[in-house]
């Protein structure tokens, strides 16, 4: 099989579209290179998503882990500490196992004049059910980074805040959230990271791999254990998952630029990547 | 376990829980919590001496040394752990059994390559085929060992370089200045120093150390994980205590077991860095010494 036709027949396998057998005796460099990136597709979903998601809802629990009314603060303060507290792989096994004793329902809602049915078996597949215990898990560890930002705000900024007469919901949204998160965006960046990281755990855990449609890590454990040889998949999952997190480094550090624009160039923070949350 | 429970059948629900919760298998599962610390307690050292070995060569004045440091210091920025996990364990297999290829039998002529084949000589074979069962777990288990020391020795490296860079660099000077040599200015003021610099990012690694316990049922050892999986599943009434599928509660069980652990260990870290924080220059010495008067 040349590259071309490994290509045509393999670069969207894992959603579905090309040759439905995986490649089998004499498995070429091209095959596995494609079909590992091919597998890329779902980690970069999955991480994406979760990490739009999960922004707006870490912004609220940070808060309400932040407010003195304890009806509020506990709930939040329980929750980012279950999600942080406890490995993710159980939880993908937890909330698989939990997925799968719902009962099957179908919910009909109405989106942009079309009737659509949402199912509870989704939530048994990948795609629903890893997503949403990934964004609970994110939410959780980028609510922490918020919160410690949020404490962290410089009390001047608010005593200013105040004298200018802002209060309330203005004053959140111009003073405190924006130094909040510019405070916030180097830990951010490392939650980033290790969230794409994390999400090669997806198939490893309880959720299958429907019709063998997997992720980059799936495919090469596929690989490694075809040919026995792990040192071709293995590598080649390493460089995707240093490019893409390349790719995170370089568009977090333009935001951060961006966020940080208004200050003189030495009081800017720099990102440094460090690895510090790993599920 | 207990003499009533030779018919389980006619038990009431909490006495037949009794028993369901201590049958051999149980007693097995429980046995697997153990290996959970045995993994914490061989690991925890070994990757801490490995990320010492690793902040200690990439300060290096000799460039290979250094960089080899940095290298291994590096490589888990990009790449996520799992990938190490599967890569190591299938990589220290193999490298030990073609070692032993090359030694016990040396005139042995075929490929061990073949196609998708790894064929070493039958005597290389590690451990040997016809070895007890235990050799086998245990070998498993070291292999794993290793691979968790690799990774998190990586981590250790990096937090270490980190703290001995943070050691204020005139308490080296001083040394200097009383002519210590490069080695004494180590040992005696570098590495006694750095550890309360070091113990945040310790204590963070010990708690992705923890959660990453979890990770050994993919290394194939007979873990929590595996175990949960097993005596949760559902059992017909073939089987002295049948149940549905369970795995749900088995699974919320770890989820527990987990939280207890990483708080106890967050509450003890935070003694040790508050001991260790005495008499230091940093802030968190400045207040001891300020509440102390």
């Amino acid at each position: 099989m040349t590259c071309a036709e490994a290509f045509h027949a393999y670069a969207l396998r894992s959603l579905g579209i090309g040759e439905r057998l995986l490649p089998r005796a004499e498995i070429s460099l091209c095959e596995q290179v494609v079909l590992i990136g091919s597998g890329m597709i779902w980690n970069v979903y999955f991480g994406a998503l979760a990490l739009l998601l999960g922004f707006s809802f870490a912004v609220a629990l940070a808060v309400a882990k932040n407010t003195p009314a304890r009806l509020i603060r506990k709930p939040a303060e329980w929750f980012i500490f279950v999600f942080r507290g406890s490995p993710l792989f159980i939880q993908f096994f937890m909330a698989y196992e939990a997925f799968v004793m719902l009962p099957n329902l179908g919910v009909d809602f109405t989106l942009f004049g079309t009737e659509f049915t949402a199912e509870t078996r989704w939530l048994a597949r990948a795609w629903l059910g890893a997503l949403l215990v990934l964004f609970c898990n994110t939410s959780a560890y980028t609510a922490e980074i918020f919160y410690g930002a949020l404490r962290a705000v410089p009390r001047g900024d608010l005593e200013a805040a105040d004298a200018y007469g802002l209060s309330g919901w203005k004053k959140f949204r111009r003073i405190t959230f924006p130094t909040m998160l510019r405070l916030a965006w180097p830990g951010y960046t490392n939650e980033a990271i290790f969230l794409f990281h994390a999400t090669a755990l997806i198939f490893f855990s309880s959720f299958p791999a429907f019709q063998q449609r997997g992720d980059a890590l799936y495919y090469a454990n596929y690989f490694a254990d075809r040919t026995f040889n792990p040192f071709v998949p293995y590598p080649i999952v390493a460089v995707y998952f240093v490019v893409l997190t390349l790719g995170i480094i370089a568009l977090f550090g333009a935001a951060n630029a961006r966020l940080n624009r208004h200050l003189p160039a030495e009081r800017r923070q720099r990102l440094r990547i460090r690895p510090q949350i790993i599920r | 376990m207990f003499e009533f429970c030779t018919d389980p059948s006619t038990l009431d629900t909490i006495p037949w829980l009794g028993c369901y919760l201590t049958n051999g298998a149980h007693l097995l599962f429980y046995r697997s919590f153990l290996v959970v610390f045995a993994l914490l307690a061989l690991t925890a050292p070994t990757a801490l001496a490995f990320g010492f070995a690793a902040a200690a060569a990439s300060r290096s004045h000799i460039a290979p040394l250094a960089w080899l440091g940095k290298l291994y210091t590096a490589m888990v920025r990009g790449v996520p752990d799992i990938v190490f996990f599967l890569f190591f364990v299938l990589v220290l297999d193999q490298g030990i059994e073609y070692l032993r290829h090359q030694i016990v039998c040396p005139d042995w002529t075929e490929d061990i390559r073949q196609g998708a084949n790894f064929l070493v000589c039958p005597e290389a074979r590690t451990p040997s085929g016809n070895a007890p069962q235990w050799v086998h777990k245990t070998y498993g288990f070291a292999l794993a060992v290793f691979t968790y020391a690799i990774v998190f020795g990586a981590f250790c490296g990096n937090v270490l370089f980190g703290a001995m860079r943070a050691v204020p660099r005139p308490q080296l000077e001083t040394a200097e200045a009383y002519g210590m040599s490069r080695r004494q200015v180590f040992w005696r003021v570098l590495v006694p120093q750095m550890w309360v610099y070091a113990l945040p990012g310790l204590s963070n690694i010990w708690m992705i150390l923890i959660k990453a316990t979890p990770l050994l049922f993919l290394l194939g050892i007979q873990d929590i994980v595996y175990w949960a999986r097993e005596l949760g599943g559902s059992r017909t009434s073939a089987y002295q205590y049948p149940h549905p599928d369970w795995r749900f509660w088995y699974f919320l069980g770890l989820l527990i077991f987990y939280l207890a652990f990483t708080k106890l260990s967050e509450v003890a870290l935070a003694r040790l860095s508050a001991r260790l924080s005495r008499g230091q220059a940093t802030a968190a010495g400045e207040e001891m010494r300020k509440a102390a008067i």
